[in-house]
């Protein structure tokens, strides 16, 4: 733990070329991640660019297919968590990794007890856990299971277990997403502490004013790769957010997508209107309007709010502030039902886990949220099913065998398409669309893109999450940007282009001039 | 706060309450309850339960459930007593050794793999009833009463059966394993959260080896007793002691689901159980119902159901509390 000479510390990490695939499809393609001693290294990229991967490659979770990994100048290879954690490299999970059941204490401990006499000395450990968390100036009952507390406390345990390891280098996964800015402050101080004793941090997020404030490099990751390293003060945050997105900032392209133009004249009264939402820390201030027939873009990094804005306009979860209209009544949904009474329908991000059934027929599925209605007092009615189902095969182009053909055997963008005819049969007024073509392949995608446009023609009102800022940008009729749970932005159609998109997410105001990083 | 706290010592304490109010219901109905005879007879017969209901509170405490306690002790009996001529050494080595044995299938189809518990020992639990039966040749197998085997199940050490001697002593080591080892702590980790343990960095596919090891090991030593203290090897004897196990194991308020437990309120789980059906045979011998060994099993039945969904509800709560 001696301070480096002045000048280049050492090199602590090295990871050159890695690969690594899982069942074929890359994660990682050509990842490298150099990082020095007593640095802390910004880890930045969109969802599903490789950063988790990597990470966990390096920490013995997976095992990586090809590449280096040098650390402290020699072969680095481990195969669990536990022996990189006895190597000197401690991690700490986006999700709380520990065991809420247990004491405060045996989170800390648990992996390096102390003994006394071979056996656990307790109090020693109580005193050890204590020690650890003071210095986050948290004074709370070791003894207590570590569930009773809030989750900024959990997070700071995780990072208390974590330093506890005399450990090298600390990696942290988005350690302030739960966290409110005066924790973020106590973090901070803890990580500028480290940094003075010679240990490297890696430090993963998608807030990128934290990252200004405390990281000294930046490794951007983009589909598997590394595309960019630079020192963070020579990197403006407009470029950061382009490297990420893999954007040239310059260059405008020409429609990439298949909405195509829209004739906006039928589009009519605002349906829905929020103001002010906020629940927590992931949704802070959040208004838009929608209006009928109108497509609305949600745009913005990771973690900005946009998934969890959607959750509480569907009644998922319960905002704390803000107030709701749906066709100019208060709208207050106690959950999802409510929401669906209302004229709404959600086709979430997560198609396997929370929409489609893959075992279930094409027709099960399609029918699945209609059964009271083609039933007849509790028996359903095969001939009004088929009707439904076949009607929605064809106006939606869903390539299947039958309506019997299971849905698992279907293309993603027929599973997509099958989710949305679900909603449909509905007949909704609003339809909440996450990540509509996510997973999808480009064919697909241009199909499910024309059937949302026509479907705003026909008067629905869509509300369209997406990270892909070409789908907002040429598919949206008015674009809401979110940075950090707030609204920041709000850009009608035409006077959209990526440049003001992508400055938004950045700086969080839509002006492109005097902007300063 | 408070509420959880209250909520946990209940879940923690409340069957040493039931004992104790269990107990004095028996002392004062029942004339002979608290005789001499009856208590240590009690500790002998419920010794055997209290091994296997150790090894399974362990295996609980994980997440995991070993199913097949009840087939692995008549195993453990029929080697035992097969070995019995040649001294108790030589006993209780064959009769733990394939109690062992069991327990090492078991731990490899859990941790090597990956199989479910409940699949893994299901499967071991029909085995192991198998190979008593082979072994034994179809019918119980009488023990040596010359080399002194008998002692163990039916022996007092001083006036106390040494049985529950042994008993006592395997809880004393199971609770300072539990509270005072690394291994004890990660055992109730991994119960807790399995994927966060092993990311913590603990050795969760080497624990729950042990854990399964152990069990067997203890179902083994069960076996041993029964053996012992009912002179014969019983191929068929067993069935359904896995249910008193864990009806006993989460009695003593350890979460079925694991990451949550105590070795000692497992004991005072099988207690409770072992006094409550002492407490029907007194209620039989006093005439006034007449409850023939059927209605025992549905009057045992319906307690455990009863016990499962108090806990069921009560942990409910506690996780809601947390």
């Amino acid at each position: 733990m001696t301070r480096p000479p002045d000048g280049p510390s050492p090199l602590l990490l090295d990871m050159r070329d890695i690969q690594k695939r899982f069942a074929g499809i890359p994660a990682l393609a050509d990842a490298s991640l150099c990082v020095r001693s007593g640095e802390v290294h910004a880890l930045i990229g969109q969802n599903g660019a490789g950063k988790s991967t990597l990470i966990k490659v390096l920490t013995g979770y997976h095992r990586k297919d090809a590449g280096q990994v040098l650390f402290e100048g020699e072969p680095f290879e481990v195969h669990s968590p536990h022996q990189a954690q006895v190597n000197g490299i401690s991690t700490i999970y986006q999700e709380i990794n520990l065991v809420p059941l247990r004491s405060v204490t045996e989170n800390i401990c648990l992996g390096r007890e102390q003994r006394r006499y071979g056996l656990l000395d307790w109090n020693a450990m109580h005193a050890e856990a204590e020690r650890l968390l003071s210095r986050f100036a948290i004074g709370i009952d070791v003894r207590r299971p570590l569930g009773e507390f809030n989750t900024a406390t959990q997070q700071m345990v995780a990072i208390a277990r974590a330093i506890g390891f005399s450990a090298r280098l600390v990696i942290m996964d988005e350690p302030t997403s739960s966290l409110d800015e005066r924790e973020v402050g106590v973090l901070f101080s803890v990580i500028h502490q480290l940094k003075a004793e010679g240990v490297s941090v890696i430090f993963v997020s998608h807030k990128l004013d934290e990252l200004y404030e405390v990281c000294d490099q930046v490794t951007i990751m983009r589909d598997g790769r590394t595309v960019r390293t630079a020192a963070m003060k020579e990197i403006g945050k407009l470029e950061l957010v382009a490297a990420m997105l893999g954007r040239d900032v310059a260059a405008v392209e020409g429609h990439a997508t298949a909405f195509g133009e829209r004739d906006r004249s039928r589009i009519a009264d605002v349906m829905f209107s929020a103001r002010g939402l906020g629940a927590g820390q992931a949704v802070r201030n959040v208004s838009f309007d929608l209006r009928r027939g109108e497509i609305a873009g949600f745009a913005g990094l990771l973690g900005a709010g946009r998934t969890e804005t959607a959750r509480l306009v569907f009644g998922a979860d319960r905002p704390s502030s803000g107030q709701m209209t749906m066709e100019g009544a208060a709208y207050h949904p106690d959950r999802p039902a409510d929401a669906i009474a209302a004229g709404m329908g959600f086709c979430t991000e997560d198609r396997k886990g929370e929409g489609i059934v893959p075992e279930m027929t094409v027709a099960e599925n399609l029918t699945l949220a209609l059964l009271p209605k083609i039933s007849r007092n509790g028996v359903l009615d095969d001939s009004r099913q088929r009707e439904i189902v076949e009607r929605f095969i064809r106006e939606l182009g869903i390539k299947c065998s039958g309506p019997n053909q299971k849905v698992r055997e279907l293309s993603g963008g027929n599973q997509q398409k099958v989710l949305l005819a679900r909603w449909l049969a509905m007949n909704p007024k609003l339809l909440i669309l996450d990540e509509p073509t996510r997973g999808i392949d480009v064919g697909a995608k241009g199909e499910i893109q024309r059937l949302i446009r026509r479907l705003a023609d026909q008067g629905l009102g869509v509300l369209m999450i997406s990270s892909e800022l070409e789908e907002v940008i040429e598919g949206a009729d008015r674009i809401f940007v979110l940075r950090d749970g707030v609204s920041v932005t709000e850009l009608e159609a035409e006077a959209a282009n990526e440049e003001k998109v992508l400055t938004a997410m950045a700086h969080g105001t839509s002006a492109s001039s005097g902007a300063t990083t | 706060m408070n509420r959880a706290r209250l909520v946990r010592i209940i879940g923690t304490y409340g069957v040493l309450i039931a004992l104790a109010a269990l107990i004095l219901f028996g002392f004062l109905r029942y004339d002979r309850f608290l005789s001499f005879y009856n208590v240590m007879s009690l500790l002998r017969y419920n010794s055997m339960f209290a091994l296997v209901a150790l090894g399974m509170c362990f295996v609980i405490m994980t997440g995991g459930i070993d199913l097949s306690v009840g087939s692995v002790a008549a195993l453990g009996s029929v080697a035992s007593a097969l070995a019995s001529p040649y001294g108790i050494v030589p006993g209780l080595a064959a009769g733990i050794g394939a109690g062992l044995a069991a327990g090492l299938i078991n731990a490899t189809l859990v941790t090597r793999a990956n199989l479910m518990p409940f699949i893994a020992t299901l499967a071991t639990m029909q085995a192991a009833s198998g190979s008593a039966l082979l072994l034994a040749g179809n019918q119980t197998v009488s023990v040596s009463y010359e080399s002194g085997f008998t002692a163990i199940g039916q022996g007092n050490f001083w006036t106390f059966p040494i049985p529950a001697a042994i008993a006592v002593v395997a809880y004393l080591i199971g609770s300072l394993v539990l509270n005072y080892t690394g291994t004890g702590r990660a055992v109730l980790a991994i119960g807790g959260g399995e994927d966060a343990s092993r990311l913590m960095g603990l050795r969760t596919d080497r624990v729950k080896f042990l854990v399964y090891v152990a069990s067997g090991g203890l179902a083994g030593l069960a076996g041993v007793i029964l053996a012992s203290q009912f002179g014969a090897g019983q191929p068929i004897e067993g069935v359904g002691w896995e249910l008193f196990a864990i009806a006993a194991v989460v009695v003593g308020g350890t979460l079925l689901t694991g990451g949550s437990g105590s070795v000692v309120t497992t004991l005072a789980g099988v207690l409770l159980l072992g006094i409550l059906f002492n407490v029907l045979n007194f209620e039989n011998g006093m005439g006034w119902i007449s409850l023939s060994a059927y209605w025992q099993s549905v009057i045992r039945g319906l307690f455990l159901l009863v016990v499962v969904l108090l806990q069921a509800r009560l942990t409910r709560r506690r996780l809601n509390a947390l």
